[in-house]
């Protein structure tokens, strides 16, 4: 079992350290969903499955899925599909494809193998973290919530489109 | 369940972040400074997690909460940004904003 969390720490080391090399946005974004869902395994081997699931449903399903409507309104009307046609490259997918099959592997062990819900016990039950977050904590989920709406709203009035008179670059 | 020593899983969230930090200086795109500063982020969460893994407790998990709510703040208001300079500028280079004028 420890071996599941060695092997997805160097998945996420190497994955990051890839989306800092690699040149291409879109490519650099798969590195990163791979080091996020390493990161999730591990979530899950240190007995935090709710966070695990956070993880990659938010983390790894709706930010980088907003990164990657952002990278595609960029790109709207310059040569886009000749640049896209160049990004889904079969080869392209090979690292991230590998990185992510590993996991897999590693999910798939853990799942037959060691069993779960692990029996050694250890592990933080949701139902305790939406204890916790609702009992002490209830102030804090009430400033998120106002985080995200100021959140909302400032990027509602940042990605507003002004008209030419007002502003505009140099 | 994993029984590694705490100090391995704060190394890898320290790993993590220095990898991030690291991107934010070397990159010169503002959406690989975005993606850094995901990184970055997710290296602290993944720290409370480790604690709280440590002691059985759910605090940790519940600070990774918070954490991930400010990230997707954050990517929220960062994206609109870089739409905004990308129509402003015609490009991703963050040096190209660092006139402070309109």
């Amino acid at each position: 079992m420890n071996a599941v969390f060695y092997v997805s720490a160097l998945i996420a080391v190497a994955s990051t350290a890839m989306v800092i090399i690699e040149r291409n946005a879109v490519h650099a974004l798969l590195y990163l969903i791979v080091s996020l869902l390493a990161v999730a395994v591990i979530f899950f081997g240190l007995g935090a499955p709710f966070v695990a699931a956070l993880e990659v449903l938010i983390y790894a399903g709706a930010i980088m899925v907003l990164f990657v409507f952002a990278m595609m309104l960029l790109n709207l009307g310059r040569a886009a599909t000749e640049q896209e046609r160049q990004w889904l490259k079969p080869r392209m997918w090979r690292g991230p494809g590998i990185l992510a099959f590993i996991l897999l592997a590693e999910v798939v062990y853990v799942l037959t193998c060691v069993g779960w819900p692990a029996p050694a016990g250890g592990v933080v039950e949701p139902r305790q973290v939406g204890a916790a977050l609702f009992g002490p904590y209830v102030l804090g989920v009430e400033l998120a919530s106002l985080v995200l709406l100021a959140a909302l709203l400032g990027a509602y009035h940042l990605g507003r489109r002004t008209p030419p008179s007002e502003g505009g670059g140099p | 369940m994993v029984t590694v020593p705490v100090e391995h899983g704060l190394m890898l969230a320290g790993v993590l972040f220095a990898l991030g930090a690291l991107g934010v200086m070397v990159r010169r795109n503002v959406v690989f400074t975005l993606m850094c500063v995901e990184i970055m982020l997710n290296a602290s969460g993944l720290a409370f997690v480790v604690a709280g893994w440590r002691w059985g407790q759910a605090d940790g998990q519940v600070m990774f909460f918070f954490i991930l709510t400010m990230a997707a703040a954050e990517v929220c208001v960062g994206l609109a940004l870089v739409l905004q300079l990308h129509r402003r500028f015609q490009t991703l280079d963050v040096d190209a904003a660092d006139k402070m004028r309109g």
